[in-house]
This record gives C-alpha cells, structure tokens and sequence, in this order.
C-alpha cells in the first residue's frame, strides 16, 4: 500500500516525523485530506486539527495554532505557527514591543554618542583585559 | 597582621562565594546542552522555508516580492540579540562594540539606523547612549519563545514594508564552541540570497496554490525571517551560557587563589601567636627561677 511520508515541524522543534495512509490538515480554503501521489500544492493553514492516519491505522492528533501546508507527492510537511497569530494579536505584540521601548527610551536622545560608545567599550574591554592578566600572574606565583 | 579571627571569618565569606560561582557554573554548563538541542530543533523549519521560497521564487519568476527586491539603502534596521543577564564575560561588550562599529560606519555613509533590542542589557546599553529604537523585547528566560518575539519583527518587517528601511539586518553572538563565541551580523533582508539556490528545482512542475502565490509567499518570507530570529536568539542563548560557564569557572579559581593565599596568612598568624606564647611563659619561668 502506497504511504507518505508526514514531517510537521515548527520553529522550536520537530512535532512528528513517519509515514502515513493518510492527512487532514484545516487548510485555509477549508479541511483538505492528502493521500499518498497528492499533486504538489501549497497552502495556509487556519488554527485546528492536524490528523495523520499511520500505517498502522491508528489516527494521531495535533492541534496547530496556523501555519503552511506544503505538499510533493511523497511528502507532505506542515510548518506548524509556534505562536498564535492573527492579524489583531499580531499588531497587538508589535504595540506592547514598541511601548516597551518607548518607555525604555524615555528621556535618551535619538542619536547615538558614537564616540562615547567607543570610548566606554574600550574602558571595558581594557578591564576585563586587565582582570584577565591579573589571575594569570596569580597563577604564576604559585 | 589581622588577627586570627578575623582571617578566619574572611576565609569563611570567600568560600561562600565560590560555592555559588561554582554552582552557577554547573548550572550554566547543564544550560548549553539543552540550549544546543533547542539550536538544532529549529534548523529542520529553517531548511523547509527556504526550500520553499527558493521554488515559489522559481517558479514565479515574473513576481518580484518587495522583500526580494534590493533597493537603495537610506535606513538600516538592526535587531541586536544580547543577554538579559550579565556575569558572562566579555561577551556583550565585543557585541556592542561590533553594533557601534557598523553603526558609525553607517553613519558615516549617512545612513540612519533604527533599533530593536532584545535582551534586558542591550536596552541598558543603548538607553546610556541613545539610539532610534523602535521596539524592544526584554526578559525571554531559559526558553526563548517565538511569542515574545513576533512584536519586534513585526515592527521591523512592517517599517521595511513602508519603505521607512532598505535593509534589515540582525546582530548576534554565534556558538563556535563552547570556549568561543563571536558576533555574527546576518543580513534578512532583502532576502535575495536564499532564492537562488536552485539545484533541486530543475524539475518541471509547480504547486497549487490556494489562494494565490503571491500572497503565499508573503507568509512564507515573514516566517522564515522569524524563524531566523529566533534561531539567533536562541543561539545567543547558548552563548550565553557556554560565556558564563567559562567566567564562573575562572571566578571559582580565583576564589581558589585567595582562600589559599589568606589560609597562609592564617597559618602565620596563629604561629605567631604561639611563638608568643611560649616566649612568654619560658620568660615567666625564668623570672621565677632567678
């Protein structure tokens, strides 16, 4: 009997890896099942239910919060979303970001001190130099 | 000489010390295993997507997505990827000393930059010097989540959308090993390296796509430059770790040193104290004697 092979990963990890009978995944346009020789297609994928019929029969279930359904005819992977997305939620992330340096920011101005910058990095540089020496001549002593 | 006492009690407090260096550096050392482990989890996503923009690139040649276009560079964006916490070494300072270096080159070409932090001393270090920063993610923990990040990138992407940067760059230290870490400047955007690879994509055919490539690709680009991110973070994160577990592990040895060294003064203190003594009484018994 013809399989597939099923990859689902996200960006944080790998969620499963085998070959199947069978996919259901809740595509954009509405639930799409894949069998083994599928076309080559690719689409988006909404929140819900991913269902991958094994060779054994046996149905396993993974909840995706979205994410890209990518399809070849051997193999059908699933770019699972680790976050939830959504346009509203996404713009809500992007605000609290830039409130967050709004208020970090509060008082600073807009232009980098370039020179002051450079000046403290090598102040800190030569001290964590400094320090670096000072345990090699400990050492030495003993 | 202090006395006896005294040394002793320093000795004590020094000890102290270094149980907690020694038992920050074990735990830092059990940290970049599985921040490692997280490193590799990510890569599988990364390889996927770029597979996939390289054929929807290939197979749409006529569609130019903005994100593929380079244009004439009058804003940078620059995600810059520190620590939230310090005692690891050298390790923000040589990044921040590389963001200032390409920034005052920039600057010299006059071109603005804009900002977003991630990272608790990356914020503290540009709120000193001042910088255009437009977005800033702090306080990510052990386990970086992609959740915390999507605001800054958002900000990024939708700004590089606008027209308000021409390129998007992200700073980050990279894990060469556990003894070496090194910043590492990746250029996101535009992405137009990572649709070029087409050995793979000879083949004649082309998906279906629902509901149309054009808006596909526009997902697929946006995830993969998250996934990016967050692989430098989390990568950042290993470094991190591997940077503390070498400076933790040269503070217990220092610790080490000065025990040994205030132990000998110790010595010599109740020493003395003894040749005092007996100086005493064999002075006292001879007075008595005479």
């Amino acid at each position: 009997m013809a399989t597939i092979q099923v990859d689902i990963v996200s960006a944080e990890g790998e969620i499963h890896s085998g070959e199947a009978r069978m996919v259901y995944a809740p595509a954009l346009l509405g639930e799409v099942g894949i069998a083994p020789r599928h076309a080559p297609m690719l689409t988006p994928l909404k929140p819900g239910e991913v269902r991958v019929e094994d060779t054994e029969g046996e149905e396993h279930y993974y909840f995706i919060s979205g994410g890209l359904l990518e399809v070849q005819p051997h193999l059908v992977t699933v770019l699972a979303d680790t976050a939830m997305r959504g346009d509203q939620l996404d713009e809500a992330t992007a605000l609290a970001a830039q409130e967050a340096a709004e208020k970090a920011m509060e008082g600073t101005m807009a232009e980098t001190d370039f020179a002051r910058a450079q000046q403290e990095l090598a102040e800190a540089r030569a001290r964590y130099l400094a320090a670096k020496k000072l345990k090699g001549r400990g050492k030495r002593k003993k | 000489m202090p006395g006896e006492k005294e040394i002793r009690s320093k000795i004590g407090s020094v000890k102290n010390m270094q149980k907690i260096t020694s038992a920050m550096e074990k735990v830092a050392a059990s940290k970049i295993r599985k921040a490692q482990a997280q490193m590799e989890a990510s890569r599988p996503y990364a390889d996927r997507i770029r597979r996939v923009i390289g054929h929807l690139a290939y197979a749409n040649p006529d569609y130019k997505h903005p994100f593929l276009n380079e244009r004439e560079t009058k804003r940078v964006g620059l995600i810059i990827i520190s620590t939230d916490r310090g005692l690891c070494g050298g390790l923000n300072v040589n990044l921040f000393k590389r963001a200032i270096t390409e920034m005052a080159e920039w600057d010299g070409n006059g071109i603005e930059v804009d900002l977003a932090l991630v990272g608790a001393k990356a914020v503290q270090f540009f709120r000193r010097l001042g910088g255009r920063v437009v977005g800033t993610v702090t306080h990510l923990g052990d386990k970086p989540s992609m959740n915390d990040l999507i605001g800054a990138i958002k900000i990024m992407l939708d700004s590089y959308s606008e027209g308000n940067i021409d390129r998007l760059y992200v700073l980050h230290n990279e894990f060469i090993s556990a003894m070496s870490q090194q910043p590492k400047l990746v250029k996101l955007l535009p992405a137009n390296g990572i649709a070029e690879d087409r050995e793979e994509l000879q083949a004649n055919w082309d998906y279906i796509y629902e509901p149309d490539a054009s808006e596909l690709l526009d997902d697929v680009l946006m995830r993969y430059i998250e996934s990016q991110v967050y692989r430098g973070t989390v990568e950042n994160f290993a470094c991190e770790m591997a940077a503390k577990m070498v400076a933790m592990k040269s503070a217990t040895d220092n610790a080490g040193e000065i025990i040994d060294k205030l132990q000998l003064q110790y010595n010599k203190a109740r020493q003395a104290a003894i040749t005092q003594e007996i100086s005493e009484i064999v002075g006292g018994a001879a007075a008595v004697q005479e």
